[in-house]
């Protein structure tokens, strides 16, 4: 019924896409990626990196994700040489994945130019090499798809998405694994969320996890329920947080994961994005790429994002899917959106028909229609240091 | 009728189809959401069903669908989102004066500036 052609990798994942990944393992190193990058910019190759000269272990597992996520075909990898990331265990996993995958270190190599020239080489001849690699038919049930909101206004909770939850239980009927996130704009929900887990433990590791990100927020002096909130026709915290909530939709929680934890099913799961631990290195999600990336460390193929006030960016790796909720917005910005979900203000669409819409979205661009932030161009990339503990044992009780 | 009033009046009926709706969010809620200010007396349609509304609504805010008992749960989105502190009627914007939160209370700028007043 629907032909999505996947790119089979050697973990038995499938890619959308079939992007080539250059990566600099420090901030040193970006001017050189970036400039390798530059005239294959619409060739699907794309920059990725880490600006942090000193190691951490979230940002290091992040970077093997990412570098092995099924969207991704092959992967430069862009060191000064002095840096503290551990560019040989990256390298080997990229290699131990069947990628082809290069290390260029630009003080070994005798500097910017000559880095330069090597690295372009290398690109041009690994994207002819995987223009001939084969694809095989990809499923809905193959899918992971990831949901954030950014620019978000009063429209947000009102169409895009409680359309976005209605999207996200369909795809989890067709057995695709469906991640929300942001357990700061969830609290007032946790009770809520506990009762649609699968089990107790689950229920309580999510509840956990939305305490945890009411004592840091607190701790960082985040305000959470704004008199602005009231006169725009909130009245309580929990109804403030059922707008973000409603991208979830209705479907029983699966499980809980931390950024880099792939779903090891289908259903709906919820990515918990605040560090463990006391609060280091600032704001959790420093803005929304952080948490699309999260995302995408986590498998998702593609994201559904939506906004009010009108965001503009994509992502490197994984198509972005722009759910515009206010109709003022799309009328304004429409070379950005996907989808006009403001619709349903103005009484030209339902709640259900943008589901649905969402869905064939999904089935389109995972076929290979480019979304409007990639036919822009955009291909927004942050990483910043955090500090992650192991997920606990209540966390994941559904296993393939 | 003021003038004011008839320059509302029109506005509203220029508005009722079909700029203006009634936004159900969840199958079970109990209240839905305005689309765009309108007036007390205003019949707005409701999933097929007709709507007083009893006072006047902005953009944004809730109107009970059906009356609610003191204590019961306000349900958006198809979650609660606070207990009625009071009987409420169908038709009636529902917001802080009777509807509180199950979780923390809801500070709003006029509370605040009540309370100042209040320990000053």
């Amino acid at each position: 019924m629907t032909s999505i052609a996947g790119h089979l990798r050697s973990d038995g994942r499938k890619g959308i896409r079939n992007h080539i990944v250059v990566a600099y393992l420090v901030e040193c190193a970006h001017h050189v990626a970036r400039e390798i990058v530059l005239p294959f910019r619409e060739q699907g190759v794309h920059l990725i990196g880490f600006p942090g000269c000193y190691p951490n272990a979230y940002a290091s597992r992040m970077m093997k994700q990412l570098c092995t996520h099924p969207n991704v075909g092959g992967v430069l990898l862009l060191s000064l040489g002095c840096e503290s990331f551990d560019r040989f265990g990256l390298e080997q996993i990229v290699r131990a994945s069947g990628r082809p995958v290069r290390t260029l270190v630009i003080q070994e190599h005798g500097g910017t130019r000559k880095t330069l020239a090597e690295g372009r080489t290398w690109v041009e001849q690994t994207l002819k090499a995987m223009r001939a690699s084969p694809t095989v038919p990809m499923d809905v049930s193959d899918l992971i798809v990831g949901t954030i909101c950014g620019g978000s206004d009063a429209t947000s909770g009102l169409t895009a998405n409680p359309a976005i939850g209605r999207a996200f239980d369909r795809l989890a009927e067709r057995g695709a694994a469906v991640i929300f996130e942001e357990t700061g704009e969830l609290i007032g929900c946790e009770r809520h969320m506990a009762t649609r887990a699968v089990t107790p433990e689950l229920g309580a590791a999510l509840i956990a996890s939305v305490a945890k990100a009411e004592v840091y927020y607190r701790t960082l002096g985040h305000g959470s329920f704004a008199p602005g909130n009231a006169a725009g026709g909130l009245t309580t915290q929990e109804e403030k947080s059922l707008g973000a909530y409603a991208k979830s939709g209705t479907s029983p929680i699966k499980g809980m994961l931390k950024p880099g934890d792939v779903p090891p099913a289908g259903g709906l799961y919820l990515l918990d994005v605040v560090p463990d631990g006391e609060v280091r290195f600032g704001f959790p999600n420093v803005n929304d790429n952080a948490e699309a990336v999260e995302l995408i460390a986590c498998g998702a193929h593609l994201i559904l994002f939506s906004t009010g006030r009108g965001s503009v960016v994509g992502s490197a790796i994984s198509p972005v899917i722009k759910v515009c909720a206010n109709p003022e917005t799309f009328r304004r910005m429409s070379d950005d959106m996907d989808c006009d979900a403001g619709r349903i203000l103005e009484g030209r669409a339902t709640l259900d028909e943008v589901g649905q819409e969402l869905v064939d979205l999904v089935i389109q661009t995972a076929g290979g229609r480019a979304t409007a932030s990639e036919s822009l161009g955009h291909q927004e990339f942050v990483l910043t240091y955090k500090s992650f503990e192991p997920l606990g044992p209540g966390c994941l009780p559904v296993v393939r | 009728m003021s003038t004011s009033r008839d320059s509302i009046a029109s506005s509203i009926e220029t508005a009722t189809a079909p700029a203006v709706r009634l936004l159900r969010l969840g199958a079970a809620d109990n209240v839905a959401v305005a689309t765009g200010a309108c007036e007390a007396g205003v019949e707005l349609m409701v999933d097929g069903v007709a709507l007083r509304l009893l006072e006047r609504i902005a953009v944004g805010h809730k109107v009970a669908l059906r009356d609610v008992a003191t204590g019961e749960k306000v349900v958006k989105f198809g979650c609660p989102i606070g207990s009625a502190i009071r009987a409420i009627r169908a038709g009636e914007h529902v917001h802080t004066h009777n509807l509180k939160s199950d979780y923390l209370p809801t500070f709003t700028l006029d509370a605040a500036t009540a309370r100042a007043a209040a320990q000053s």
